[in-house]
């Protein structure tokens, strides 16, 4: 009689009854597991200087307005930081968002449509944001009416 | 009551043992929610720059109240405590001694995001009351 064999914790086999769909999904969730440990360090870092900036330096909440937004988006540096913070922020998020739908809704349609729904928002949310700090104007001109600003061209 | 009914009633064994291990896990869920859903709003908030600067400072402007301003210290309450408590999930995952050590973890976690919320709260107090 041939002596059962006990898979190693991580080979990453999962016991048939605990299975929710056939198949093997690869290495996707220790991808994702890592993703997530990895992305949070660097949030950590790129959000706690977002707050510094726009919340504690200077005057705050209250000095938020299109031309605070215009004035840090006037450095490349700031594009940048808010890009990465954008995708890698978004990613964290709906990896999240994903193993708590996986964890709590137990029937195959809710877990597609749920799912459905957030894979549809993230896009929307990284692709919006992404064009906006991209072709971000500083000095627009509206219906041939210039942006009046210090930093913009006079009229 | 029969001794039989109350026997059927009591739930089955559970993974789940309580205590800081499991409480720091529900509110890590919690806040990470709240956030994302902050997210979203945030991005699109954000993006009235593209429209017009009218837009988007009428938008801001409608934030500047002091209820907002309470919204703004429980966003930057649940961002800070995430924040420390993941670091603490990556210790526990990759320090040798994390584990052992997850409960004291716990502890300075809390300890440090009581110190930056307080530091924060001041700051950001006098900025939505102060005008």
């Amino acid at each position: 009689m041939a002596t059962p064999t006990i898979e190693s914790p991580r080979s990453g086999r999962v016991s048939p009854g605990y299975s929710r769909t056939p198949g093997s999904r690869g290495n996707f969730e220790m991808v994702a597991w890592l993703f997530m440990r990895l992305s949070g360090a660097i949030l950590v870092v790129l959000i706690f200087v977002h707050l510094y900036v726009n919340l504690v330096a200077g005057d705050g909440i209250s000095g938020i307005d299109f031309g605070f937004v215009a004035g840090k988006w006037a450095d490349p540096v700031w594009q940048i930081w808010d890009l990465t913070l954008l995708w890698l922020s978004m990613l964290h998020g709906t990896n999240g968002i994903r193993v708590i739908i996986n964890d709590y809704a137990e029937k195959n349609s809710t877990r597609m449509w749920l799912k459905g729904v957030l894979y549809t928002s993230t896009v929307v949310i990284v692709v919006l944001g992404t064009l906006v700090i991209f072709t971000f104007d500083p000095c627009p001109v509206i219906d041939g009416v210039a942006h009046v600003a210090d930093y913009c061209p006079a009229p | 009551m029969p001794k039989t009914l109350t026997k059927s009633l009591t739930p089955a064994g559970t993974l789940y043992r309580g205590r800081e291990g499991q409480w720091s896990w529900v509110a890590h869920r919690i806040t990470g929610v709240v956030i994302f859903f902050f997210l979203l709003v945030h991005v699109l908030d954000t993006s009235l720059v593209r429209v017009s600067p009218e837009a988007y400072d009428a938008v801001i402007a409608s934030y500047k109240n002091p209820i907002m301003g309470l919204g703004e210290l429980g966003l930057v309450a649940a961002i800070v405590f995430h924040a420390f408590n993941g670091i603490r999930v990556i210790l526990v995952d990759f320090w040798k001694k994390g584990p052992k050590y997850h409960r004291q973890m716990l502890w300075s976690v809390i300890g440090l995001w009581a110190v930056v919320m307080i530091a924060f709260s001041i700051r950001h107090l006098s900025h939505v009351f102060g005008g």
